[in-house]
């Protein structure tokens, strides 16, 4: 379970995370939303150490990971992809398994990595195939496999959908809810409202650092606090 | 005394920050660090020797010397580095490319020249009258490359700010596809760039030999060094900066030797320009946050 | 078989500088296959040289126990000088190797008393003769050809490709990038003690930056990533001259023409040729 408390994270005069509280449970898939520049990749930067935190506490399963470096907070077991893919690019996609298994104590064998590749829904079979040449969609998709390699007890995925067409998208919505059926807690941040409300058992809203709202995705999606965030006033429904 | 030794200090700054503006200026727009720049000095120094040995008067011959380096600049670039540019080969392989370019040039210098010392033999140089002007001692000649250097700065500096190539190549520096997009003609820019560049950087190499009164085809191996610690004191990327830190370097070479510590200054400008990377790698006018790349 | 030892006895010495100059290619490859372009193997080659060339000509050491010694030393500076060049990157990490190279030059000009200052130090024993030459270099290629199978290896490789996403899989890039640099620092010493027990005499100016230009010429044409492409830039560019004697003082053009026609044609050095692939890995190229 991971626990952000009251998180803070100030860049220069700007407050980019103000007051977060939020609360990832085993198993569950809690989506991040917000418009552009609320702070939701600031969020993942501070839990994973990439950013100092100003105030407040993380911590996972109890243990407290906040100030640690980056390649401790990942020993720890919190995994992540990133919003604008950052495979091993040059490496192929065995050493970019390899790569997110790196913490753990035994080597994965091949047929551990292909059950992570169709775990993850890549469709490539070749595991000598160069990361960067593989089509984009299976990019964002081994991004995830090496995510799940690290076998990991918090997984965050910055805007996996991006840049896929609908029905990779639905394809991703089960792939998500398979890792956390898991038992994976998985922190889901995402633009497309159809996915989030396929993917997600709850949601947090974020606008200029802050929570302004939380709830089911039903729930999220009929708020005029949020609606204005997004649309400004005006509109009834977040589709 | 005290003054002497300001004069010297500003006369050696002078001929360090017109050889450190053309390292930092190709760095700015770039982002390439051009390891054979300090060939382009050299050469350029070798031409005006040759050109004088053959009559040529030395300020006419300091003009062509210094044309030449910039036509050299040109071609550097569409040999070494245009390609690599075609083909998005980062920050690092340019400067491998450069010292490839840099061996070439001074294999060459060295096939016509020898390996001897050369001097400007009919120049009188060696004989030229002192000029007392107060506690200052000087020649003609050095007075005469301080300035020079000086206006030569100026110049570039209004030259940027003024003229319409000189804005095309700061939109170049700051953005490099903006530009573009905003109508720059990106290679003719970037020619431009090395021209001026690599001409500043000969003018320096002729400067630099008149002022010694000696041309050998390693006599920008110490200065190529220098001029790093010059333009990381001053600030990558920065023309304010390389003039700056060429004074500021000018002047602590010139008091270490004063305080009698002569054999240590290189490790002295060396230390300085190491202690500036650990704590403040954007140097004195230098983008805040640390490259990345 | 006389055939072979005319050559040799002809050869002697360019053959053994191609295997010095092999090792101190390799030296440099380990740091570059991390991404660091760290610029300073020369400076520890040169003080390695001194190291065990002083306690051989001075305290009488033996060969094997100077190489050692001297190999401690280099590495432990190296590792020294990891500390405060941790943050810096690229251009900025290469710049500021490069001003150490030249501060240890200083040093070792002025420290007369120690080094022979700018006359340097000769009657060194010449006691690495072929055998313990290219025996050291197969043991430094069997070493690095073992460490290829271990996860530092892969730690070494993530960190050169995207030290970020290095880090979020729980690489502790800070200390790959300090083994690393002390591991080339070590094999550097190596060559530099080696180079002083087979050049009956050394000097300051023989490991400055110039020396690390050849090195880092040596490393790009053989090909960053591949530790036999190292072996044999070294040997390609260490025999040229020798073989081109007929072009008299144009010689060095050679050396510039091939690494140009390298890096423009074939970035991944002469490895290439036989990896297939033809992109030179970029050392750290990411932004934050």
């Amino acid at each position: 379970m991971l626990v952000l408390d009251d998180v803070a994270v100030n860049y220069g005069g700007v407050h980019a995370l103000d007051g977060v509280s939020l609360v990832v449970e085993p198993g569950s898939v809690l989506g991040l939303i917000g418009p552009n520049g609320a702070g939701k990749t600031t969020l993942i930067n501070a839990t994973t150490g990439l950013a100092t935190l100003a105030r407040g506490t993380i911590a996972l399963d109890g243990a407290r990971v906040d100030g640690r470096p980056p390649h401790r907070v990942a020993r720890a077991g919190i995994a992540r992809t990133y919003q604008n893919i950052r495979l091993f690019g040059a490496l192929d996609v065995r050493a970019n398994l390899a790569a997110g298994a790196y913490a753990r104590s035994r080597r994965l064998d091949e047929p551990a990595m292909r059950a992570l590749l169709e775990r993850a829904g890549v469709t490539t079979t070749d595991l000598d195939a160069t990361a960067s040449a593989l089509p984009y969609g299976d990019q964002r998709r081994l991004e995830i496999a090496r995510a799940l390699a690290a076998a990991p007890r918090i997984v965050m995925l910055d805007e996996p959908a991006a840049g896929m067409n609908p029905s990779e998208t639905a394809r991703l919505v089960a792939t998500i809810r398979a890792i956390a059926a898991t038992g994976i807690g998985v922190l889901l941040i995402e633009h497309d409202m159809p996915l989030v409300r396929a993917a997600c058992d709850a949601v947090v809203v974020l606008n200029f650092g802050e929570v302004i709202a939380r709830g089911t995705p039903a729930e999220i999606a009929r708020d005029p606090i949020v609606i204005e965030a997004y649309l400004g006033t005006g509109a009834e429904h977040l589709a | 005394m005290i003054f002497q030794q300001v004069f010297n200090g500003l006369l050696l700054g002078a001929v360090y920050a017109l050889f450190a503006v053309g390292y930092t200026l190709v760095f700015g727009v770039l982002d390439i660090l051009n390891l054979a720049h300090a060939a382009i000095f050299t050469a350029a120094a070798f031409a005006a020797l040759s050109l004088c040995a053959k009559g040529m008067p030395l300020p006419l011959a300091f003009l062509v010397a210094a044309a030449m380096a910039g036509i050299i600049g040109i071609l550097l670039d569409r040999v070494a580095f245009a390609p690599l540019r075609r083909r998005n080969a980062g920050t690092l392989v340019p400067l491998i490319s450069s010292i490839g370019v840099a061996i070439i040039i001074i294999a060459i210098l060295q096939g016509i020249y020898g390996v001897d010392e050369q001097h400007f033999s009919n120049l009188g140089l060696d004989s030229a009258p002192a000029i007392h002007l107060g506690p200052v001692t000087f020649t003609a000649v050095e007075v005469t490359i301080l300035l020079l250097a000086i206006v030569l700065m100026l110049v570039l500096s209004w030259m940027l700010r003024a003229t319409p190539l000189g804005r095309s190549i700061r939109a170049v520096a700051a953005d490099r596809t903006a530009a573009a997009l905003l109508g720059v003609h990106l290679e003719r820019t970037i020619a431009a760039t090395f021209f001026i560049a690599s001409a500043l950087g000969g003018a320096a190499g002729v400067l630099f030999g008149l002022q010694y009164n000696s041309v050998t085809w390693d006599m920008g191996s110490p200065i190529e060094l220098k001029g790093l610690a010059v333009i990381i004191l001053g600030g990558m990327g920065s023309i304010t900066g390389a003039v700056v830190g060429g004074f500021i370097i000018g002047a602590v070479e010139v008091a270490s030797t004063a305080v009698g510590l002569s054999e240590w200054r290189d490790a002295i400008t060396f230390g300085v320009m190491f202690l500036i990377l650990v704590v403040r790698p954007a140097g004195i006018f230098g983008r805040r946050s640390l490259r990345q790349a | 078989m006389t055939f072979l030892a005319d050559f040799y006895a002809k050869h002697s010495q360019l053959i053994d500088q191609i295997g010095v100059n092999a090792i101190l290619a390799l030296s440099l490859s380990v740091s570059l296959q991390a991404g660091q372009l760290a610029l300073a193997q020369a400076a520890f080659m040169g003080i390695a040289a001194y190291v065990s060339a002083i306690l051989a000509l001075n305290a009488h050491w033996p060969l094997i126990a100077s190489i050692l010694a001297a190999m401690i030393v280099s590495s432990v500076v190296a590792a020294l000088l990891a500390l405060p060049v941790s943050r810096l990157r690229g251009i900025f990490l290469a710049i500021a190797t490069i001003g150490f190279g030249e501060i240890v030059r200083v040093f070792a000009n002025n420290l007369q008393d120690l080094t022979g200052g700018g006359q340097g130090l000769s009657s060194i024993p010449s006691d690495a003769t072929t055998p313990v030459i290219y025996g050291a270099l197969i043991l430094v290629a069997l070493a690095l050809w073992l460490l290829s199978r271990t996860k530092f290896a892969l730690a070494v490789a993530l960190t050169r490709e995207d030290e970020y996403a290095a880090r979020g899989v729980g690489v502790d890039v800070g200390r790959v990038r300090l083994l690393s640099l002390a591991l080339g620092g070590a094999i550097a010493g190596l060559g530099g003690a080696l180079y002083a027990h087979s050049s009956f005499f050394i000097a300051p100016s023989d490991f400055g930056f110039g020396r690390m230009e050849q090195i880092l010429v040596w490393c790009v044409i053989g090909g960053v990533t591949s530790p036999l492409g190292a072996v044999l830039g070294a040997a390609l560019l260490s025999i040229l001259p020798e073989a081109i004697r007929f072009l008299h003082d144009y010689r060095d053009v050679t050396n510039g023409i091939i690494l140009l026609a390298v890096i423009l044609f074939a970035p991944g050095g002469l490895s290439s040729f036989w990896r297939g692939r033809p992109r030179a890995p970029r050392p750290a190229e990411t932004r934050a």
